[in-house]
């Protein structure tokens, strides 16, 4: 039969109705009634799958994107929580620990390697046999360890000083300099935390300052068109094309003194706002948010261009709904993926850029630390304490790296229309 | 379009005179003045040093003054710095070196950059492009200070043995700009490889390819002649703001590696209150990324004259 079918195809366009017909002949009793439980599963009820619901499936099903989040949130915990778990303070200067490196040599192996004491060792020995130990004796000692202790002096993970080994020795539990000391003996570990931390609240706050500058000026300006659009978007376009790297580095000059002032000048809430945060924090977080919306309100205009012309912009406007209510209640939640990921990739781009001017000096200021600061600070010693500038490097890298790879995942996972 | 470049043009002097008054307030309002140093100088030198450099008047005051004096070409002198050195001089005499290092920077990037999406987009699922995408995904995120120290860590001696260039920067050598232009152009060769296999990608898949190649076109021609020159549009957009990306990450890598650049000197102008040098460095970069903006805006209508840009340029 089905190669008839096939050839009738080919040969004609009449559809083949003979077989067709037949279907209808039916032997008697071939239907029964269904029974209630029947019916009712025959509408099977599933659960209606909310947006970040399918999201949340579109991205888990990204591996790449998934191990970019569990590394992000490893680093996140790092820096969060991991100062608790550190008895030192990332500012605070550990007696006889200046540029300790991250291994030591167990004191075990050291008195192997201190001549006085194998001598002290050899004169009690001799003293017990009841003779005392001759020059010549001693001599021997000494070139024996000079020739082969070198070798033997093995390093062994992590950085004590010679105060904490004692400790150690005598039972007691001493947490190590897992990274080592920089020159003023501040342990390298808790600085990194303290640096990634810095980070990612710079990140994560100036992404929000972003995203409100950036969702409100561009919201108005799309919904409203016309004359005030034109005159907002001559404003943008020329923020735009301010070469935005001096004026962040003016910005973060300038406001820094100014809200340490207003930090010394009383006590009220706001300045105990900027105590918590540190002046140098927020200024970078303005300086950051007064020229990164840019990008963001021209991304929000142009979706909420396309919007407003929908059927049911113009159905809540007959209905006679204000601009403010139909911009909040329909058209930035119907942009609600964009507005994440752009928000979200903004936090590395943060990052970025408050690293960058760490290392140029302009950041955050001493004794407070951040990894831009830490690889500034690193560049000093640069061939003998190479690992001073790779650790905090590599931890930036890694995070912006993971932020950005989890950023597009996020991207192809709310919006699966971009993705190619 | 002659109506568009003066629209254009008109856009950048504002642009400019925005950033000159911004800056102006912005310098002025940092605490502090040019006249501190280990010796706090007495009260009545502070206001006879402010006089004689015109800093005791009215900040709006000061501001007219400093645009009559650039509208005759002067841009005073440096008050601390180098002190009396006109601040045109100490720009002329640094800028070249700057420029140097960012042209091969960015010319390296153009020129590896490109082909290499090029490669990718061809070369598409197969391990060349899973490579390109991984070394790029990487060089993006990697912030330009932590390229350039990884290099010269690795490169001038930091490995027994390795030591290939030199660490002091000599301008007569081209050992020394090796490691600063390599650091300097990774970033944007990266990004220019990511945005050109987009393009390519983008426009392999298009009607045109498909009929040039049904015309029995070779390969070579289809992709350098057909495809190419569609895809670059998109990365023509992309080099405005790069030169000013490329100037940005002069400043770290200037630093890096100890050269005497404009970036470098910007830097510690703003740390040292040297104002006409804050001023003058500003507005001469400034000028000149607003400049390159307007060049690639106007490439970019040259290039594709499908662009109506006289409809708002979106």
């Amino acid at each position: 039969m089905a190669e008839k079918k096939h050839q009738k195809v080919l040969g004609s366009l009449q559809p083949d109705v003979e077989d067709i017909l037949s279907w209808n002949d039916l032997p008697e009793g071939s239907f029964e009634p269904a029974s209630t439980q029947e019916k009712a599963s025959f509408i099977q009820d599933r659960k209606s799958v909310s947006y970040w619901r399918d999201a949340w499936r579109r991205l888990r099903r990204n591996r790449v994107a998934m191990v970019a989040m569990v590394i992000v949130i490893l680093i996140a915990l790092f820096a969060f929580v991991g100062p608790f778990f550190v008895p030192y303070d990332y500012d605070e200067q550990i007696r006889g620990a200046n540029n300790l490196h991250p291994w030591h040599y167990s004191l075990e192996d050291r008195a192997a390697q201190d001549p006085e004491a194998a001598i002290e060792q050899a004169r009690q020995e001799a003293a017990a046999e009841g003779r005392t130990l001759s020059r010549l004796e001693e001599a021997q000692i000494r070139a024996q360890i000079k020739a082969g202790g070198a070798s033997e002096l093995k390093p062994r993970l992590f950085g004590y000083t010679d105060e904490e080994l004692q400790r150690k020795a005598n039972g007691e539990f001493v947490f190590p300099h897992v990274f080592g000391c920089d020159m003023h003996g501040r342990d390298i570990m808790v600085r990194t935390m303290v640096g990634a931390r810095v980070s990612m609240i710079v990140g994560i706050c100036c992404a929000i300052i972003v995203l409100v500058i950036g969702a409100l000026y561009g919201s108005v300006s799309g919904y409203c068109g016309g004359k005030v659009d034109a005159v907002m978007q001559r404003i943008v376009e020329i923020i735009y094309t301010i070469p935005e790297v001096l004026i962040i580095l003016l910005l973060s000059a300038t406001l820094k003194p100014i809200l340490e002032n207003f930090q010394n000048s009383g006590n009220g809430p706001l300045q105990n706002l900027v105590t918590i945060l540190g002046p140098n924090l927020i200024s970078i977080f303005i300086a950051f948010g007064l020229l990164y919306w840019v990008t963001m309100s021209r991304i929000i205009r142009g979706q909420i261009l396309q919007l407003k012309q929908q059927e049911y912009v113009t159905a809540a406007r007959a209905l006679g709904a204000k601009g403010g209510r139909i911009i909040r209640r329909h058209l930035l939640p119907n942009c609600i993926g964009q507005i994440v990921t752009t928000t979200f990739l903004q936090i590395p781009s943060a990052i970025f850029t408050e690293s960058f001017l760490s290392f140029l000096g302009m950041g955050v200021s001493a004794p407070m630390t951040s990894l831009g600061s830490m690889c500034s600070d690193a560049l000093g010693g640069l061939t003998t304490y190479p690992y001073r500038l790779f650790i905090p490097a590599i931890i930036l890298s890694v995070m912006i790296l993971c932020l950005n790879l989890f950023g597009d995942g996020l991207r192809d996972a709310l919006d699966p229309r971009l993705k190619k | 379009m002659a109506k568009y470049i003066l629209k254009r043009v008109l856009m950048a002097v504002v642009t400019l005179f925005i950033v000159i008054c911004l800056t102006f307030f912005l310098m002025n309002a940092i605490p502090g003045n040019p006249w501190l140093s280990e010796k706090t100088p007495s009260e009545a030198t502070i206001a006879a040093l402010n006089e004689k450099y015109g800093l005791d008047k009215p900040v709006t005051v000061q501001l007219g003054l400093y645009l009559k004096d650039i509208a005759h070409g002067n841009f005073r002198n440096s008050i601390k710095m180098q002190k009396d050195r006109p601040v045109l001089d100490i720009i002329t005499s640094m800028f070249p070196i700057s420029a140097k290092i960012g042209m091969i920077a960015i010319a390296w990037a153009i020129l590896i950059g490109v082909p290499l999406g090029c490669l990718a987009a061809f070369k598409r699922g197969t391990w060349v492009d899973s490579l390109l995408r991984v070394v790029c995904t990487i060089g993006i995120s990697m912030p330009g200070f932590v390229v350039a120290t990884i290099l010269l860590f690795l490169l001038t001696g930091g490995i027994e043995g390795l030591k290939l260039f030199p660490t002091a920067f000599d301008a007569s050598t081209w050992k020394s700009y090796v490691l600063p232009c390599a650091a300097l152009g990774f970033y944007p060769m990266c990004y220019l490889s990511r945005q050109t296999r987009t393009a390519m990608l983008d426009s392999l898949g298009q009607e045109y390819i498909k009929t040039a190649r049904a015309k029995g076109l070779k390969n070579k021609k289809i992709i350098f002649k057909h495809a190419l020159r569609n895809a670059l549009i998109p990365v023509i957009t992309y080099l405005g703001p790069q030169v000013a990306f490329t100037l940005c990450g002069g400043f770290v890598v200037e630093k890096v590696f100890s050269i005497p650049g404009l970036g470098r000197y910007f830097v510690m102008s703003i740390q040292s209150r040297d104002y006409p040098v804050i001023m003058g460095t500003t507005i001469f970069l400034a000028a000149f990324v607003i400049l390159m903006n307007l060049l690639v805006d106007l490439l970019y209508k040259l290039v594709d004259p499908r662009i109506n840009l006289s409809k708002g340029g979106n």
